[in-house]
């Protein structure tokens, strides 16, 4: 069997508390283990200045397969994960039709298998066709191997679905993700609601419209039991709402997204689409508070909220261009920029963000080193410098802003299941 | 026809911009400079009204995707005046009805030979956008709620002409300021200038981060009337009133419209200018609009002067015949 040894890497792995120079052993398709091993090995990777830690996991991406292949589809999305050192991914049901049953959950693990690269988990929808009306097929789901529920970026509007639904999928212990947005507050609006907005005469999603919802949804999951998960906190209230639930006990986690805390609302004066997403990039208080939370632990988990979208629809009129930014291929530099190299977040901690916490969140068995385990193995490059060209992702869309940003640090190497699936 | 070559007084700064996509942008000798040259073009067309050859040769598009009348009448004749060949695009006439984008539209257009392009949409930004995707210069002829530059010029220019200055006077920009771009222009213009403003109105059309630009917030007419030399009465688009912004047309004009009462307690001298079109009735009853005060038809003459004055600065050759 091929024994393979990536030597002499800072092995990072949160859930064995592990942050030491040393190597790390691979037999065939799982971890052997770290340190010296009394076997020989086939093959050597060099890992000497790099970080050696679990693949890493984005709980929330949008790979748009089946119905908007023009986008994205499953197979160029696991090739951009992977080249961000990401080797599990979420994909949310946003697709056209809506993955709502069983037979749409299978054939995203079959296109999957199909591609052999990344490792995707779908999300189940929580309503028929993602109408808000009446409950999906969870069960029929999760036996199709859904790993959690939402309607993706279709806000749950009505609070008795909502409540419904967190009660039903502690059946299945799956977590709900909510999208917190009240659509009556943000009609038609392109960016935060504040000054920047005003002064460019577009019109605002206000901060409250997504806090209402998180306040909402964290009443209904005490009321339940049920577990919610928070995607794309980005405001100062949300974080402060989620780290107040927790104290008291609500079953919560919640995840933050690197535009959320590195960009803010005045990035839309140049009138650039690539800015717009939902929720919008907010103020720089916000953004304090984003990384207040991550520090704390408040916000559990950092995914891309990869949302990619064909140029001929997003380069437009702002107000008219649709929300999304990809993020799958920038994830780990703009971590690194926003958060390791302002002090904020220890390389540990980062790595626990990105893979155990996830992993945990989904119920996965994945975001670890410990032997036996799976082998999917992210080989870092913290140190190396270089310049974001969009024209060179593998995903299918090119809506990043980050175009031309000198950073710092990305994936040197993507193992999945022992097999080096990417390398730089 | 006979043409005037002669060329236009120097400017006040040597004027290096292609575009004019809003007065946010123009440092306050930008400013003095259009209006300056905006002087120029009126002296010359109360004197004779003989086209001038500074823009003989060009063309200037007018790419109109919202209706207009006023604006895209006045930047034709300013254009003609100049001695540049226009053409007016429609949406209604072109291929965006068969699905084109709005770039291409604009960029087969430019592939035409064209010099300006003149543009009106919907869209806070989309003149921005064509900055950034056309060669030749772009004029904002009005942008969603973001910026109409020539009509805050307008409107700037006229209160200089009437009140002889801007610095130091009080201004009353009175109605729905967060969807008017036409608030936004005269704002960052009259606060670079030196005036005083005071927007007003309900605080469902008045938000208050808009003081962040400067200006005092008030939601009470009357209180204010007494404090301003001039009073900019913005009109009400009736789909607000659809939207809930303001319970009803009624209650709106008993609030906020200037009438005769009213207007007894403003300063004798007070100057009354209107953007327009006007709802006679709403904002402002047709006595008032009619009256002593009222400015508004000499903002429409004053416009094609303005506008005059922005085209030659963009594109206009001084001594060409």
């Amino acid at each position: 069997m091929n024994i393979l040894r990536i030597s002499n890497g800072r092995v990072i792995d949160a859930a064995q508390n592990l942050d030491q120079v040393t190597d790390l052993w691979i037999r065939g398709e799982h971890i052997l283990g770290v340190g010296p091993q009394s076997v020989q090995a086939t093959e050597t990777l060099d890992a000497s200045g790099k970080i050696v830690c679990p693949g890493l996991i984005d709980m929330h991406v949008h790979l748009r397969e089946p119905g908007r292949e023009e986008d994205e589809t499953i197979a160029t999305g696991a090739a951009a994960a992977l080249a961000g050192g990401i080797t599990t991914v979420a994909c949310m049901p946003g697709t056209e039709p809506a993955l709502d049953n069983q037979a749409a959950a299978e054939f995203v693990y079959l296109q999957a298998e199909r591609a052999g690269l990344a490792n995707v988990f779908p999300v189940g929808a929580i309503t028929k066709g993602r109408n808000g009306a009446e409950l999906a097929e969870i069960g029929g789901l999760v036996e199709g191997g859904a790993v959690a529920f939402t309607d993706a970026d279709k806000p749950v509007v009505s609070a008795e679905i909502m409540r419904r639904a967190l009660e039903y999928c502690r059946m299945f212990d799956k977590p709900v993700l909510c999208h917190a947005e009240d659509p009556e507050l943000t009609k038609g609006g392109s960016m935060h609601e504040g000054v920047e907005s005003m002064r460019l005469g577009l019109r605002g999603l206000p901060a409250a419209a997504e806090e209402v919802v998180i306040h909402r949804d964290l009443e209904l999951a005490r009321l339940t039991g049920g577990r919610l998960h928070i995607q794309h906190v980005s405001t100062a209230g949300g974080v402060e709402l989620i780290r107040r639930a927790k104290k008291r006990g609500v079953r919560v986690s919640a995840e933050a997204c690197p535009h959320h805390f590195f960009l803010t609302d005045k990035c839309l004066r140049s009138f650039d689409s690539n800015y717009k997403m939902n929720p919008p990039l907010r103020t720089e208080s916000d953004v304090a508070a984003l990384i207040e939370g991550l520090k704390d632990g408040t916000l559990d988990v950092i995914a891309s909220d990869h949302s990619p979208l064909a140029a001929e629809k997003k380069v437009r009129e702002l107000d008219l261009a649709p929300f999304g930014i990809i993020g799958l291929e920038t994830l780990l530099p703009i971590c690194v920029v926003a958060l390791i190299e302002p002090g904020h977040l220890s390389w540990p901690q980062l790595v626990q963000k990105l893979t155990v916490n996830p992993a945990r969140i989904l119920g996965i068995d994945a975001g670890t080193l410990k032997p036996g385990a799976e082998a999917d193995v992210a080989v870092i490059d913290p140190e190396v410098e270089w310049a974001i060209d969009p024209a060179r992702f593998r995903s299918k869309s090119r809506n990043s802003p980050f175009g031309g940003l000198r950073v710092r640090g990305r994936a040197y190497a993507a193992l999945v299941g022992g097999e080096v699936k990417f390398q730089v | 026809m006979a043409s005037e070559t002669a060329p236009v007084a120097t400017a006040s700064v040597p004027w290096t911009r292609r575009h004019l996509l809003g007065l946010e942008d123009l440092s306050r000798d930008e400013l003095r400079t259009i209006l300056d040259t905006a002087e120029q073009f009126v002296e010359q067309s109360g004197r004779c009204r003989k086209k001038r050859g500074n823009l003989a040769g060009k063309v200037v598009v007018n790419l109109f995707f919202e209706p207009s009348t006023r604006t895209r009448t006045s930047f034709s004749l300013a254009a003609r005046r100049l001695s540049a060949d226009t053409l007016d695009f429609t949406p209604s006439s072109s291929s965006l009805s068969k699905g084109e984008t709005f770039i291409d539209t604009a960029k087969n257009i430019e592939a035409m030979g064209v010099d300006l392009v003149v543009v009106r949409h919907a869209s806070s930004g989309a003149p921005h956008l064509l900055a950034q995707h056309l060669a030749c210069g772009v004029i904002n002829a009005g942008d969603g709620a973001h910026e109409h530059p020539t009509q805050g010029l307008l409107d700037i220019f006229t209160i200089r002409q009437k009140c002889g200055r801007i610095e130091g006077l009080t201004v009353g920009l009175v109605g729905d300021i967060a969807h008017s771009r036409v608030a936004r222009s005269n704002i960052h213009g009259l606060v670079k200038l030196g005036a005083k403003v005071i927007v007003c109105g309900p605080p469902t059309l008045v938000p208050e981060t808009i003081r962040e630009l400067g200006v005092e917030v008030s939601h009470n007419l009357e209180a204010i009337l007494p404090r301003c030399d001039v009073i900019n009465m913005l009109r009400i688009q009736f789909e607000r009133q659809r939207s809930g912004l303001f319970p009803s047309i009624q209650e709106y004009a008993r609030l906020f419209g200037l009438d005769s009462t009213r207007l007894a307690k403003a300063r004798k001298d007070l100057l009354l200018l209107a953007p327009g079109p006007i709802n006679r009735g709403v904002e402002i009853t047709p006595d008032v609009a009619d009256g002593p005060n009222s400015a508004i038809l000499q903002q429409v003459t004053n416009g094609l002067a303005v506008r005059m004055a922005v085209l030659y600065l963009l594109c206009g050759q001084p001594g060409e015949g």
